[in-house]
């Protein structure tokens, strides 16, 4: 027990120390934080309806009363950057939690048993990494169905090679280890090795794999729904926001798409930074 | 009476780092002449690599001459013309010769860019030359050797293809930084009987850096033995181990020629190399040192003439 | 001799790849939402039009004659009818293929010409002004969507500034001359019809929707370019390169750079990953008349035909750009030359 907590104190005084020589790395932590937190409380806190339109306030400027201004339906459109946040998010969060298991799964299946399992599971990702992978999410949706939970399994897929490949080398190292190959010998059946050997010790490097990964899921499922994949009006959500706004720039009401973009390059840029700092903390010879 | 190529006088440098300055060289001098080959040993740390790299003016970026100068055929080496030398007045050999050839390009092309460096020839006068280089070192088959990539070739031949880059405008001092690190016994003993013979055919100087006692004994004229930093004697290598005076050194060759003899190995001495950041005493032998007394740790260290070519550093020499 | 062997077993290396994507095509294709016979036959189709229409499309064989069907067609060059335009999927993918090209190329030459160097300057003068421009532009680049981009580049330079022309296609229509189709690429056939004017009003176009797409792939080849030459400049061939007292630039180019080339080179085939999928948005953006915007309208309009067949094209696209960076690194790397 008092190992474990000097691990986990060691752990907490490198998270310090980088988060003290990298205060952006922090600041992003903040942000990210508190998007969280608004993604949660959003609905309650958000000063109008996302959804009720206003013909007597179209297009207003950013003002007192509507800070990022109205759109062309008299939405707030401050109200909406907020309402959007948990679908952004969850959408993201749920398509990298998706791939993550199910990429565990397959990639440690494949790196212990070898053989065809691991040849099988390997072309299936070649395969997928064969497209474009913003073009195969736009195919999977249009097959599937255009709709928002379409948009997540569709970014759940196009990220599934990654952890699957991850997972697989990870576990093609670590089950050739003596201690595993101890545990093997003293009769452990193979699954009782995964779960208990195995998979604890590359879930650290997975996490920050994925960490790094949301930043980018976020951007495809933002995009899919730019050009008007998924996520149907009025609904909330940042891409489509974007698209909405975008026919205003040519009449200079720039607010319209300004707002909701910015909350995409937050989002994404801090995820990203929190992610390399992760990565530092887990993994410091990954570092580029 | 031969010429004296290379001197070098009491340089010190230190390395300014996040974690304090590192003390890496102090005091040291030493001279080499043309013909000789100057063997410099010492265990892991103490200096050795710190020395030639700044012979050759490839001194890391933290490094800060503190004093001294390192005078080339009488005239003091600038660091603005050191590109000019390298490579056609003093070379360098280094330890691990695959991962120090150009891993995608043709080992013939390697040379050439070093002869097209510092020499007028060019087009098939150059490859000439290369291929000449190649089989200056006793490369069987130099021509097609010239079209090899290093990953084709064996360790021991890419340290002989080091050479032949290293010698192929014919400099007039070799260093060898641990050349034969990494190689087997047989592959050894061919890569230092062909330092050997290049030195006496023509009238190249080499320094000889290395761990393995035994070989420094064989293969050089002289030795220069540096304990954290400081060259703490030099004799000739017939005095080596008999007439050793230094306490350390007497100790390391004591052991000889016991299976010890390479130095990386080495663990007959109590006690470990100083930490060289901070202060440190005049003898950085002085905590490990049975001869110790009280006056060893009061004012500079100085040198003990044995004889002409015998020189230790240390106060109560044996 | 044996290049020419290692570049074949290289091209045939692909064919399974194509053999996957194909397959994978004809599957989204099946699992289409909705009974395909039911939306061809048009919405006042009875159901004997309907069964008709089913037996035309083979839609009622079994899944692997339709595979079988589906194969053979397309070896005749065969993608369908798009239900929108009324031609042929291929011949409205082919005819609109040279704008993407043109735009994807562009861009790719955008992110490399500033990417690269921007990069190299980074790694040979750590910590300076350059180093964390470098470092701004990667993470700031990466975090910024394709689509978010164009927009405020279209609203600073042409709305604001009124320095960039309007963002509508790839030609002015108005005042523009269309050439005569020669090579479907623009830039090319302006200047083949000697005119100009065009090319400039051409080029002018072309300029924002490449800078847009561009950033995008510019990050991971300015950050990759960075550590590579990090790592290659501090590796033991390069201290060699100095201490045989080789020139700067010999170093810094013969050296490192040539080997850094290598994990460069890998990178691109992520980045024309990036780059293909993110044509399709800023097409979208600037009404670029290429497969991307074709895909999209045929995404919304649910032409099922049209979008497969982009799909398709997409990936054959891909795997082909990917067999050219593979066929490059063999050409720069011997050790990849003589595996075996
Ligand atoms: N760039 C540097 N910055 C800080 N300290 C350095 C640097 N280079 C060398 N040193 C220090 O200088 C001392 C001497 O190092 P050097 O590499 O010369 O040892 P060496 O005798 O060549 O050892 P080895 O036999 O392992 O090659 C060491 O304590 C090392 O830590
Ligand atoms: S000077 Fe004194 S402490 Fe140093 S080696 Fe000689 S006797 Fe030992
Ligand atoms: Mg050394």
């Amino acid at each position: 027990m008092s190992t474990k907590k000097t691990a986990f104190s060691e752990f907490m005084s490198d998270a310090r120390y980088i988060a003290s020589t990298n205060k952006l790395t922090f600041g992003a932590a903040l942000i990210l934080l508190a998007l969280v937190v608004l993604a949660v409380i959003g609905p309650a806190i958000a000063p109008y309806d996302p959804i009720a339109t206003d013909a007597a306030k179209t297009l207003l400027k950013p003002s007192w009363a509507h800070p990022f201004g109205t759109d062309a339906l008299g939405r707030d459109i401050l109200s909406r950057v907020i309402y959007a946040t948990r679908l952004d998010l969850g959408i993201a969060v749920g398509a990298v939690a998706v791939s993550f298991f199910i990429g565990l799964a397959l990639g440690s299946i494949a790196g212990y048993a070898g053989g065809w399992t691991d040849t099988i599971i390997g072309r299936l990702m070649d395969t997928i990494m064969a497209f474009p992978l913003f073009v195969l999410a736009m195919g999977i949706v249009a097959a599937l169905g255009n709709n928002v939970f379409n948009i997540m399994v569709a970014t759940a897929i196009i990220n599934l090679p990654f952890y699957t490949r991850f997972a697989r080398a990870e576990v093609n190292v670590i089950s050739k280890l003596t201690y595993v190959e101890a545990a093997r010998m003293g009769g452990n059946g193979s699954v009782r090795i995964l779960a208990t050997h195995i998979t604890p010790n590359i879930l650290p490097k997975m996490v920050v794999q994925a960490s790094l990964n949301l930043g980018w899921a976020i951007l495809n499922a933002a995009g899919l729904s730019f050009i008007g994949l998924g996520v149907r009006p009025p609904t909330p959500e940042w891409g489509i926001m974007v698209s909405e706004g975008a026919p205003y720039i040519f009449s200079g009401e720039w607010w319209t798409f300004v707002f909701p973009g910015l909350a995409l390059v937050i989002a994404v840029f801090c995820f990203n930074l929190v992610g390399d700092g992760l990565r530092d903390l887990i993994d410091p010879r990954a570092r580029t | 009476m031969t010429k004296q190529l290379l001197s070098v006088q009491d340089l010190s440098i230190d390395f300014l780092t996040r974690r304090g300055r590192v003390q890496a060289l102090e005091d040291v001098s030493f001279t080499v002449s043309e013909g000789e080959i100057l063997g410099i040993v010492g265990e892991s740390g103490s200096g050795k690599s710190v020395l030639s790299y700044s012979i050759m003016g490839l001194s890391d970026k933290a490094a800060n001459i503190r004093s001294g100068s390192i005078d080339f055929r009488g005239v003091p080496l600038k660091p603005e013309k050191m590109a000019d030398l390298r490579g056609r007045e003093i070379s360098m050999v280094f330890q691990s010769p695959r991962t120090a050839l150009n891993p995608i390009r043709k080992v013939g092309h390697q040379i050439e860019d070093v002869l097209r460096r510092h020499t007028p020839l060019r087009g098939k006068v150059l490859k000439s030359a290369a291929i000449e280089a190649l089989a200056r070192v006793r490369i069987p088959d130099p021509e097609r050797r010239y079209e090899a990539y290093p990953f084709e070739m064996s360790g021991g031949m890419c340290q002989r293809v080091m050479i032949a880059m290293a010698l192929a405008c014919k400099p007039a001092l070799l260093i060898c930084d641990e050349p034969t690190t990494g190689l087997d016994v047989t592959t050894q003993a061919v890569i230092m009987d062909l330092v050997r013979d290049l030195v006496a055919e023509t009238k190249m100087a080499a320094i000889l850096i290395t761990h393995d006692l035994a070989l420094a004994g064989e293969y050089c004229d002289r030795i220069a033995v540096m304990h954290a930093g400081h060259i703490v004697e030099v004799a000739q290598s017939r005095s080596f181990p008999n007439e050793l005076k230094h306490p350390y050194t007497e100790r390391l060759f004591a052991a000889l020629p016991s299976a010890a003899a390479n130095l990386s190995e080495l663990a007959i001495i109590p006690g470990s190399l100083p930490d060289l950041r901070g202060a440190l005493p005049p003898c950085r032998y002085i905590a490990r040192c049975e001869r110790a007394k009280e006056d060893c740790s009061l004012g500079p260290l100085p040198w003990t003439k044995i004889d002409s070519d015998h020189l230790v550093r240390c106060r109560y020499p044996k | 001799m044996n290049t020419l062997i290692t570049i074949l077993r290289r091209v045939l290396v692909a064919v399974p790849t194509i053999i996957g994507v194909v397959i994978v095509t004809f599957i989204l294709q099946r699992a289409l939402p909705g009974d395909p016979a039911v939306f061809y036959a048009g919405p006042s189709a009875n159901p004997e039009v309907v069964a008709r229409v089913r037996e035309q499309l083979g839609l009622d064989q079994p899944v692997f004659m339709q595979f079988l069907d589906f194969i053979r067609r397309l070896t005749h060059g065969d993608l369908g009818l798009s239900i929108s335009s009324g031609h042929p999927v291929l011949d409205d993918l082919l005819s609109r293929a040279p704008a993407s090209i043109e735009l994807t190329l562009a861009a790719l030459l955008f992110a490399i010409v500033v990417g690269l160097p921007l990069g190299m300057l980074a790694a040979l003068k750590p910590g300076t002004l350059v180093d964390h421009a470098c470092r701004v532009i990667v993470t700031v680049g990466a975090a910024f969507p394709t689509f978010f981009v164009a927009l405020i580049l279209i609203f600073v330079f042409y709305y604001q500034l009124g320095i960039a022309p309007e963002p509508l296609g790839q030609l002015n229509e108005i005042y523009d001359t269309i050439p005569t189709t020669v090579t479907g690429f623009l830039l090319i056939d302006t200047l083949l019809a000697g005119d100009t004017a065009t090319f400039q009003s051409v080029a002018m176009k072309l300029v924002l929707p490449m800078i847009s797409l561009g950033l995008f792939a510019l990050a991971p080849i300015a950050r990759i370019t960075r550590a590579a030459m990090l790592e290659t400049l501090s590796s033991d061939y390069c201290r060699t390169a100095r201490a045989m007292g080789l020139s700067y630039s010999r170093m810094v180019f013969s050296y490192a750079l040539r080997n850094a080339m290598l994990p460069i080179i890998s990178i691109l085939g992520m980045v024309f990953s990036f780059l293909l999928g993110g044509s399709v948005l800023v097409e979208q953006v600037f009404a670029w008349p290429g497969i991307g915007a074709y895909a999209v309208s045929a995404v919304m309009a649910s032409d099922y035909a049209a979008v497969q067949g982009f799909v398709l094209l997409m990936a054959v696209l891909y795997v082909l750009l990917n067999l050219v960076v593979d066929l490059v690194i063999t050409a720069i790397d011997p050790r990849v030359r003589y595996e075996h």
